[in-house]
């Protein structure tokens, strides 16, 4: 196999042999497919990011220049006074503690359970463990936005109302996570758990020893995932909490936008600031999310 | 270990894997507790006030059937659910195709600035539905926004954006599509980088070209995937309401309010539980019928 194959790309140097059908690997043909796929990539980039382009620009323009005619794209005189206007009106830094807050301690809570629960469910067989996959999957079906209603009723019952228990302990139980930890630790050979077990390892320090330090990948993916979800969240903290001092930046923003003149000045900065830390986040664990390599050194 | 290796082959351990029932019970146990009281719980009530014309507080009396038979012939019910689905039908293919497309184009080694190029996909999807609804109405503006700016100078006349409800309709699934591209891609993404070249080397040598490549093996290959990301992508669809509410609030007046908003309005804003909770289960039971259907479908495609 290697043999046959090795000699070609080697005669094919690149720019001669265009025509030579060949491997996957750039080299031969390379410029002929290159420019449509890297001309169709860049326009469907642009296309995409011009929305936030114009979006972020638009926030550092002056209250003035917003609605002048003709609209320009680089703002004539930056400005940062729609941000620092946002920062300061009503509780908006509170907003942003109360949801940092709030991601931090639901993101925590949802990857150990959901590796714990993905692990069992993929290393174990049982009729229980069946049962409770299928479960599992049901609450894809039966989201908590669905059953606003009765869910609102239970959390009220349980004496959360009003408190950020209320919105952390009802998003905790995610089936994209389980699901996430079950199809990674699938392709977690058996052998591993099996030699674990020869070797005379407990089932639980298997799974702490083992399994939890090569699943980080997904781990980390998860967490951003989760954190992503939180701090986007709206409807729930919006029926959860009552007391201003407890708001979620999403319904602060979306307060802004329920007035009836909209201040987009305002408007504007305090969305691009909500959308600071979720961008931090992901630019420091990028590699995490994006090259999320799943099957990271459990090559077969 | 090489002392024990002789031990190992004469008597291995032949125990089942079914006998390990602790274990697992240890590990899925915090997810029973919260699977029984934020699902099953929920669920329960759910289903008995929906019997029920119980408005959230003080006593509450059993109707029978009387919610459904009202959801039945309630107009807003049947405008709220027809926009839902036509809001899926619109999105899921939508998004699929874009997420698809330009996975491949990211994984392809003839496409140059991949690694930034997929950070540009990427980022819309960490916006809240909040901020991607403001970000595109301020886009949308029929008066100031850029979209309508450019028809103008093109010479086009404003196109009404916010104030035709089918057009409103399409700039939140335009919106919505954008948004959810960054994931379904990342899901392609991985699907893609885990077919073994090893297929395309032979495919190539068998002289297929690249959209034979793409229809014959990385298609069927990535079913479970395109699964998955339809599946999700409906379930969002259909429970949709942050992106409508910050772009045009439902509007214009009720034409856009999707299922969720409109169980949001008559159980919180009418105090109407018991008949919020029979929407709910209507809304329940269509997602129930889309994950059968998918699953049939799937299992009919991967011929198990």
């Amino acid at each position: 196999m290697t043999t046959t194959d090795m000699p070609r790309p080697v005669d094919a140097g690149p720019g001669r042999a265009a025509s030579k059908k060949g491997t996957r690997k750039a080299g031969s043909g390379g410029l002929r497919r290159a420019v449509p796929a890297t001309t169709l990539l860049w326009i469907l980039a642009c296309l995409y990011g011009l929305p936030v382009l114009w979006f972020i620009l638009s926030s550092l323009k002056p209250a003035s220049e917003l609605f002048s005619y003709p609209l320009t794209l680089v703002p004539h005189n930056p400005t940062l006074s729609g941000y620092v206007t946002a920062w300061r009106s009503a509780n908006f830094s509170q907003y942003f503690l109360n949801t940092a807050l709030v991601c931090v301690i639901t993101t925590v809570l949802t990857v150990g359970v959901s590796c714990c629960t993905g692990y069992a469910l993929a290393k174990y067989d049982n009729r229980w463990l069946k049962a409770f996959f299928v479960c599992i999957l049901a609450t894809t079906m039966l989201p908590g936005e669905v059953m606003l209603a009765p869910e609102f009723l239970v959390v009220r019952n349980l004496g959360l109302f009003n408190s950020f228990a209320g919105i952390i302990l009802p998003a905790v139980l995610t089936a994209t996570g389980c699901f996430m930890f079950r199809q990674f630790f699938l392709t977690v050979p058996d052998e591993l758990v099996e030699a674990a077990r020869i070797d005379g390892a407990r089932e639980l320090s298997i799974f702490l020893r083992i399994m939890v330090p090569i699943s980080r990948p997904i781990m980390l993916t998860l967490a951003i995932l989760s954190f992503q979800w939180r701090w986007n969240d709206y409807i729930w903290p919006l029926l959860m909490l009552n007391d201003p001092e407890k708001f979620t930046v999403q319904i602060g923003i979306q307060s802004i936008v329920g007035a009836q003149n909209i201040n987009w000045s305002v408007l504007l900065g305090a969305s691009v600031i909500s959308m600071i830390p979720l961008i931090a986040v992901f630019l420091v664990f990028q590699r995490y999310v994006m090259g999320a390599d799943i099957n990271a050194g459990l090559k077969d | 270990m090489t002392k024990r290796a002789p031990d190992v082959s004469v008597s291995p351990p032949r125990r089942r894997r079914s006998t390990y029932v602790f274990a697992p019970f240890v590990l899925i146990a915090a997810n029973v507790v919260l699977f029984s009281l934020f699902f099953v719980w929920p669920a329960a009530i759910g289903l008995v006030y929906s019997f029920t014309n119980y408005t959230g507080v003080g006593v509450f009396q059993f109707v029978g059937l009387d919610n459904y038979h009202h959801l039945i012939g309630d107009s807003a019910f049947y405008s709220a659910l027809t926009r839902t689905l036509l809001y899926a039908v619109l999105f899921v293919p939508l998004n699929f195709a874009a997420s698809l497309l330009i996975a491949n184009l990211l994984v392809s080694k003839h496409a140059k600035g991949s690694s930034v190029a997929r950070v540009v996909f990427f980022v819309p999807w960490l916006l809240s539905p909040i901020v991607v609804g403001v970000l595109w109405r301020w886009l949308f503006g029929e008066n100031f926004g850029l979209v309508n700016y450019v028809i103008e100078k093109l010479g086009g006349s404003a196109v009404p954006w916010q104030s035709n409800a089918d057009l409103s309709l399409l700039v939140v699934v335009m919106a919505a599509s954008w948004t959810w591209t960054g994931f379904s891609m990342l899901l392609f993404i991985a699907a893609i980088k885990n077919v073994p070249v090893s297929y395309y080397e032979a495919a190539s040598l068998d002289g297929a070209g690249p959209w034979r490549q793409f229809f014959s093996i990385t298609l069927p290959s990535i079913a479970p995937t395109s699964f998955i990301v339809i599946l999700l992508n409906t379930i969002n669809a259909m429970k949709e309401y942050p992106v409508f509410v910050a772009l045009n609030n439902g509007g214009p007046g009720t034409s856009n309010n999707l299922l969720v908003q409109y169980i949001y309005e008559t159980g919180f804003k009418r105090g109407q539980i018991g008949y919020a909770s029979a929407a709910s289960f209507v809304l329940m039971l269509i997602l129930m019928a889309v994950a059968i259907v998918q699953l049939f479908v799937n299992r009919r495609v991967e011929n198990r």
